[in-house]
C-alpha cells in the first residue's frame, strides 16, 4: 500500500435518491501515476472523476485529496483539474484566453499568464494558435486545447472524463501515445475515465475494472488481461474464450473431457471454475498435434489476423487469432501452454483472490 | 428541383412585397410632398430644424432607453431563475400568457389599477398615506410600457441561457471560479446574443408607443409615434407623418446594426 496518497476514498457511497450508483468505494492513488477507471457506461466510474472533482458530493464516506478530507470542498477549491468529455472549451473566448482562464482567477499578472499560457501552449504543440476561435479548431486541436486548459494551473491530478472517445481511430491512438508521454513527463496523476479497453491497457500504470458501482479487479494492464478474476472482466478486457472446468488437483484441470496441465494451484479438488484461454494464445496445429480439436465454423480477415470460429466436440465456441489461413469446414487442432489457461473461480473477489495467488506463489 | 425551391418561395415574396416593400416606399414618396402635395424636401428641413421636433426625437430614444433598461434589469433575473426553476414551463406560459391579451385592453385595465379611484389608490388610502395621482406621470408610462415589453425580453436571454451547454459552467468551476466569477466570465458573455436580441425586441417598438403615451402617460411626453399618429389623423400632414416615419425606420436600422449579431469570432488577445 502507497504512504502518501494523493486521493484516497474510504467506504464511499453514491446514491441518487434510490439509485445506488457506488457501493463502498475504497481506493488509494499514488503519485505520478496513470490510473485507468475502466467499465461500461452506468458502472458508476464518471461518478468517482466527479467525486475527485467535487462536482457531487457522497452520500457515506471520505475523499480526501493531498491528506485533507474534501467531502465539502467546492470544486473551485480543489487542487484537481478536469478534461470534459465535450472539452468544454469556452466558445466566446480564443485559444489563449480559454488557456488563461484559471490563471486570470488566479490574478496573476499579465507577464506570468502570457508565461504560462505560452509555454503550455508549446507543450501540446499548439504554439501560433494563441488568437484563434475556438470554432476554427479541429477536434483533436481542441483536445489539446482542453488539456492545455487543465495542466497550465498545475494540478496535483489531472482528471480525464473519456476524452478521446470523439475522435477518430488514428488521432485516438496518436493521443494515447501523447497522453502516456505528458504524464510521465509532467510527473503528475492522470486518473482516467473509459470504456475502451485498448486505451486502458494502452496507457495505464493501473486499471480498475468496474461493474454496477463496485471495483470488480484492480491491477496492471498485464495482471488484469493475463488474470481475470471473473468471467466479466475477462469479457470486457479482450476477446476471449471462456469454459466451464472442475479442477482435478493443484496444476490440474479438467475441461471439455480431457485433463490439462495449469499453473493455479490453492483450489479445492472438484470444484467448478471457469477457464480462459486468450483467442492469441491459441495455435492452429493439425488434429494430431492439438491438445483440442475443433471444426472451422467462419473465418474472418481482420488486417493483423484471421480470426476463426470453431466449434469443439462439446459445442464451445473457440475464437483463434492466427496469422494462418485455415479451412472453412475442416478440422484443426488448437495448442496452447500450461500458463495459457487462466482459472477463474466462480464468485471470488478480488482480496481472496490475490490472497490465493500469494499462497502457492511464495511456496 | 430548384424550380420547385424557388416556388415555395413565391408566397412569402408576394407577402414581403405587399405588406413590407410597398409600404416603406410608399412612405419614403409621401415624405417628398407637401400638404398641398407639390414635390418639396421641406418636411426634413422642418424636421431638422424645428426644436420640437428634435425634442420629441430626444425623448422617445430616452423613454425607449428607460423601458429597455428597466425590462432588461426585471427580465436577465428573472429568466436565469428561470431556467433552474422545476416547471420551466408552466413559468414561461405564465409569462407569455399576457402577451396573448390586446394591448388596448391592457392600457384600460392599467387606467382602472392606478386611476383616483384605482385600487392602488384605494389602498393608499386605508393604509392612511392618502390618494395620490399615479396616472399621467412618466412613472406609471415607464411602468406600463416596461410591464408591456417584460416577455420579449424574457424569451430571447431564456433561450440563451437555456442553450448553454452545463458543462461550461462545471469547466469554469473546475478551473477556479466561484459562481460570481462564473457569471461575469462565462453565462452573461455567452448570453449576450440573448441579451442583444431582446433589447431589439423592446427599444425598436418602443420608440413609437403612441397608444400608452396618451392613455396611460396622459399625452405628457409626447414620442414620434404621437407625431406620426396626430398627423396623419388629425393635421392631415401626411408629407410631414412619413417624415417622420422616414427617421424612425432609419433609426431601427441603425440599432438593429449597432446590436446585430455579428460573425461570432473570439475576442483578439491583445499584446
Amino acid at each position: 500500500m502507497p504512504e502518501n496518497p494523493i486521493i484516497t476514498f474510504e467506504n464511499v457511497k453514491k446514491q441518487y435518491e434510490e439509485d445506488v450508483v457506488l457501493k463502498n468505494i475504497n481506493l488509494k492513488l499514488e503519485r505520478g501515476k496513470f490510473y485507468t477507471l475502466l467499465g461500461p457506461s452506468g458502472c458508476g466510474k464518471t461518478t468517482i472523476l466527479n467525486l475527485i472533482a467535487g462536482f457531487t458530493e457522497v452520500t457515506e464516506g471520505t475523499v480526501t485529496i493531498n491528506g485533507e478530507k474534501v467531502n465539502d470542498v467546492p470544486p473551485n477549491k480543489r487542487t484537481v483539474n478536469t478534461v470534459f468529455q465535450d472539452y468544454a472549451l469556452f466558445p466566446h473566448m480564443n485559444v489563449f484566453e480559454n488557456i488563461a482562464f484559471g490563471l486570470r482567477i488566479k490574478k496573476m499578472d499579465t507577464k506570468t499568464i502570457e508565461e504560462k499560457v505560452a509555454s503550455v501552449l508549446k507543450m501540446m504543440r499548439l504554439s501560433g494558435y494563441e488568437n484563434r476561435a475556438i470554432s476554427e479548431m479541429s477536434g483533436g486541436q481542441r483536445q489539446r486545447v482542453a488539456i492545455a486548459r487543465a495542466l497550465v494551473n498545475e494540478p496535483d491530478v489531472l482528471l480525464l472524463d473519456e476524452p478521446l472517445s470523439a475522435l477518430d481511430l488514428k488521432l485516438r491512438t496518436d493521443m494515447q501515445y501523447e497522453l502516456r508521454e505528458l504524464q510521465q513527463r509532467l510527473g503528475i496523476t492522470f486518473v482516467f475515465v473509459t470504456h475502451d479497453q485498448e486505451e486502458a491497457l494502452a496507457m495505464s500504470d493501473e486499471i480498475f475494472v468496474m461493474k454496477d458501482g463496485k471495483i470488480v479487479q484492480s491491477g496492471t494492464p498485464v495482471d488484469i488481461y493475463d488474470e481475470p478474476i471473473n468471467r466479466y472482466v475477462a469479457d470486457f478486457i479482450g476477446e476471449s474464450n471462456i469454459v466451464e472446468a472442475t479442477m482435478i488437483q493443484d496444476y490440474e484441470i479438467s475441461f471439455v473431457g480431457r485433463t490439462f496441465e495449469c499453473v493455479d494451484a490453492g483450489i479445492a479438488a472438484n470444484e467448478r471454475v471457469e477457464v480462459v484461454i486468450r483467442p492469441e494464445d491459441l495455435v492452429l496445429t493439425t488434429p494430431e498435434k492439438g491438445k483440442l480439436t475443433v471444426k472451422v465454423d467462419t473465418q474472418l480477415f481482420r488486417g493483423v489476423h484471421y480470426e476463426i470460429i470453431g466449434y469443439d466436440s462439446e459445442g464451445n465456441e473457440w475464437m483463434v487469432h492466427s496469422t494462418k489461413k485455415a479451412t472453412v469446414g475442416e478440422m484443426v487442432g488448437l495448442f496452447f501452454n500450461p500458463e495459457d489457461i487462466h482459472v477463474m473461480r466462480i464468485g471470488e473477489t478480488e482480496k481472496e483472490f490475490d490472497a490465493r495467488l500469494e499462497s502457492y506463489e511464495e511456496e | 428541383m430548384k424550380q420547385t425551391k424557388t416556388f415555395y418561395f413565391v408566397p412569402y415574396s408576394i407577402w414581403l412585397l405587399l405588406f413590407v416593400v410597398a409600404p416603406l416606399m410608399l412612405i419614403l414618396y409621401q415624405s417628398f410632398f407637401d400638404i398641398q402635395g407639390n414635390f418639396t424636401f421641406a418636411n426634413y428641413a422642418t424636421y431638422f430644424q424645428s426644436g420640437t421636433y428634435l425634442t420629441m426625437t430626444f425623448n422617445s430614444i430616452f423613454y425607449a432607453f428607460l423601458i429597455t433598461l428597466f425590462t432588461l434589469l426585471i427580465s436577465y433575473p428573472t429568466a436565469y431563475l428561470l431556467v433552474r426553476t422545476k416547471h420551466k414551463q408552466l413559468w414561461l406560459l405564465l409569462i407569455i400568457l399576457p402577451t396573448w391579451i390586446n394591448l388596448l385592453l391592457k392600457a384600460y385595465a392599467f387606467i382602472g389599477i392606478f386611476s383616483m379611484n384605482g385600487t392602488v389608490n384605494d389602498f393608499l388610502s386605508f393604509t392612511g398615506i392618502g390618494r395620490q395621482q399615479i396616472l399621467f406621470t412618466d412613472m406609471s408610462f415607464l411602468l406600463v410600457a416596461s410591464y408591456i415589453e417584460i416577455p420579449f425580453m424574457i424569451l430571447p436571454i431564456y433561450n440563451a441561457l437555456e442553450e448553454m451547454n452545463p458543462s461550461y459552467l462545471k469547466a469554469s468551476n473546475d478551473l477556479g471560479a466561484n459562481s460570481w466569477e462564473t457569471f461575469r466570465r462565462v453565462i452573461f458573455p455567452l448570453s449576450l446574443n440573448g441579451v442583444k436580441s431582446g433589447v431589439q425586441a423592446v427599444f425598436i417598438p418602443s420608440l413609437s408607443l403612441f397608444m400608452l403615451t396618451r392613455l396611460i402617460g396622459g399625452n405628457r411626453v409626447i414620442t414620434l409615434g404621437t407625431a406620426i399618429e396626430q398627423h396623419f389623423l388629425v393635421t392631415e400632414n401626411w408629407g410631414m407623418g412619413s417624415t417622420i416615419g422616414v427617421i424612425l425606420i432609419i433609426a431601427m436600422f441603425l440599432m438593429m446594426l449597432v446590436t446585430g449579431e455579428k460573425k461570432k469570432k473570439g475576442a483578439v488577445h491583445k499584446k
